[in-house]
């Protein structure tokens, strides 16, 4: 890590793994249940996030000292809507199906639980360099998340990665479905992508004891 | 020296082994331990987990062995080859052909049920280093009952999987589930596979594989009949109440769940709280909708028409509301533990499985989605009626201070 210090590279890594918004924090569920039923939706949202973290995080940090404390929830609210409309007309204009799909939920990322508790957290007290790297790491660890389960929701689900059939054609009965597999329903539910972050957490939690708490 | 001696001295002596646990179960399973239970022991009862789940397979054998028959008869009444049998000991009824039939669909169905739930078990059991649960045998055995008799063994597995480990083990093992697993088990089906699980067609051996061709019978419950507001000329009463009708492999029957119902009533296994009240909730729901329909709020255009209009105690016989009554909403784990919480919570088991079979045509058999919602309220229920037995006490002991 010659780029990063330890201390700063730490603001990248521990939140894809020990400090994992949310497997770990559990914040941001309802953007994961909702949208993960496809694998492209789901990287499209991690994106989308990252980008309005990042660059949030940054103009956050960047006027932080000038924010009248009492407001400023008002100041980052805007702030995010200006990033997801920005986002929102971008996916609309080079993405139109997709952000068909995606639908109220990319103007829901305005009240994605994560953004906001960095700006807090984070961001109104941290320089510019060091509330970058904050944003992304936790957009990265939010995103990973969330296309484990759309891989994972898509794959049993739908029988296919990225819309692309893999275990084969369920009309014409080839590949897997020639022997009597079917998708299963249930993953294109959202309570099975609750049910899929719990088995995440279950793991994770199983292999790393010290984030067991009582 | 006998085999009991060698086998308990080979335990003793791989006590640190992984798989120890794994060996006891087949071990207890044949022979008593050498050992009592160590440190101090707080309940001194003679029944223990396992008589109390003996009864419970004891009371589901009937309904196993009926199945059987019935799943051969309705094969063949539907193609056409036999005559109805009218009557539980009519002639064409218990049959050899509709027992083999019913050997050949059933049998697997309980093979995969056991073979893969106590697998999930073992594998759990060696993991956490404890000795292998006992939760299952029962669980194991009332799977097979609630499933359309044509479901694919690989589907079974996957949702005994999925019952058991998300189901159950998640929460702690046996004693600890929220979810009644066999329930579990079957709301995993519903929503994964829901062209097994409902319709017209799975109901009845056969009925699958011949749709769409000349051969084409028909495999529709009763009551999937009523929630598409069918017509049934000429359906018997008598043949719902014996069982004589398609349904899940063990549910049709309500001779037999009243006779196991009664037995385990007699052997105080099952609650005869949670039975009785559930079935007035069912009672009252369906009087209810009667007297909405009797009102004249809802007309025969209605889509809620067909089953709104079944007089109210006929829904005790179309469905599968006993059976859930007598062996899914008495398990003493997920069920209210207090008297008067048992009667609020079978009240609500059977208002509700009404309200969701009326209500929601896609979903006719709502029973076990009542009993897994209600299985999540019971201990709210409890609390609640604890807490207003403390509040009563504490009042009469200031009255009595005063």
């Amino acid at each position: 890590m010659g780029l990063l210090s330890k201390k700063d590279a730490a603001l990248i890594t521990d939140p894809l793994a020990d400090n994992n918004p949310i497997t770990i924090q559990v914040l941001g569920i309802c953007s994961a249940l909702a949208i993960t039923a496809q694998l492209k939706a789901s990287i499209v949202m991690a994106i989308s996030v990252l980008f309005v973290m990042g660059v949030g995080n940054v103009v956050i940090s960047a006027i932080r000292n000038i924010i009248p404390s009492k407001i400023r929830i008002i100041v980052q609210l805007t702030v995010v809507a200006a990033l997801v409309i920005i986002v929102d007309q971008v996916l609309k204009a080079f993405a139109y199906e997709l952000s068909k799909e995606l639908s109220v939920f990319v103007g829901l990322i305005i009240t994605n639980c994560i953004i906001m508790g960095r700006f807090e957290a984070f961001a109104l007290g941290n320089g510019l360099w060091r509330s970058f790297l904050d944003g992304i790491g936790n957009a990265l660890g939010y995103g990973i998340i969330l296309i484990i389960v759309g891989f994972f929701r898509e794959l049993l689900g739908s029988g296919t990665l990225l819309g692309i059939p893999v275990l084969g054609d369920p009309i014409a009965k080839t590949g897997l479905y020639s022997i009597g597999y079917e998708n299963n329903g249930f993953m294109l539910l959202s309570p099975m992508a609750l049910i899929v972050v719990g088995i995440i957490i279950w793991v994770q939690r199983s292999r790393n004891k010290a984030l067991i708490e009582d | 020296m006998g085999l009991k001696q060698n086998l308990h001295n080979f335990k003793v002596k791989n006590k640190d082994k992984k798989w120890l646990p794994g060996f006891n179960a087949l071990f207890t399973f044949l022979y008593m331990p050498n050992e009592t239970t160590h440190g101090g022991t707080h309940i001194k009862a003679a029944d223990d987990l396992k008589r109390t789940m003996n009864t419970v397979i004891m009371a589901l054998v009937p309904c196993l062995i009926f199945g059987m028959f019935n799943a051969g008869y309705q094969h063949y009444l539907a193609l056409g080859e036999i005559d109805a049998a009218n009557g539980f000991l009519g002639a064409s009824f218990w049959t050899w052909d509709n027992l083999v039939i019913g050997l050949l669909k059933v049998l697997p169905l309980v093979a995969v049920s056991y073979g893969v739930g106590l697998a999930v078990e073992f594998i759990f059991a060696i993991i956490k280093g404890h000795e292998v649960e006992e939760g299952y045998l029962v669980t194991g055995m009332l799977v097979p009952l609630i499933v359309p008799i044509d479901i694919p063994l690989w589907m079974l597995a996957v949702a005994v999987i999925f019952g058991v480990v998300i189901g159950k083990e998640v929460f702690g093992g046996t004693g600890m589930n929220i979810l009644n697993p066999a329930l579990t088990i079957r709301a995993f089906l519903f929503f994964a596979y829901p062209t097994w699980m409902s319709g017209d067609k799975v109901w009845v051996h056969g009925a699958v594989e011949r749709a769409g061709t000349p051969d084409a019978i028909s495999g529709e419950t009763l009551l999937g009949a009523y929630a598409q507001n069918t017509s049934l000329a000429g359906i018997d009463y008598m043949d719902m109440f014996w069982g004589l009708i398609p349904g899940s492999v063990g549910e049709t029957s309500k001779f037999l769940i009243i006779v196991g119902g009664l037995f385990l009533i007699f052997t105080k296994i099952g609650s005869w709280r949670i039975m009785l009240s559930t079935l007035v909730g069912a009672l009252a729901m369906g009087l209810i909708f009667n007297g909405v329909v009797d009102a004249g709020w809802i007309g025969e255009s209605s889509k809620f028409y067909g089953l709104m209009s079944v007089p109210f105690w006929q829904h005790l016989i179309i469905g599968s509301i006993l059976f859930g009554a007598v062996y899914m909403a008495t398990d003493p784990v997920t069920a209210s533990q207090t008297n008067k919480g048992k009667w609020i919570y079978g009240f609500l088991i059977g208002f509700i499985s009404i309200m969701i079979r009326v209500f929601n045509p896609a979903y006719p058999e709502g029973v076990f989605l009542a009993i897994l919602l209600m299985n999540v309220f019971a201990p709210t229920i409890d609390h609640y009626v604890v807490q207003g037995n403390v509040k009563r006490r504490m009042k009469r002991l200031k009255a009595k201070v005063a």
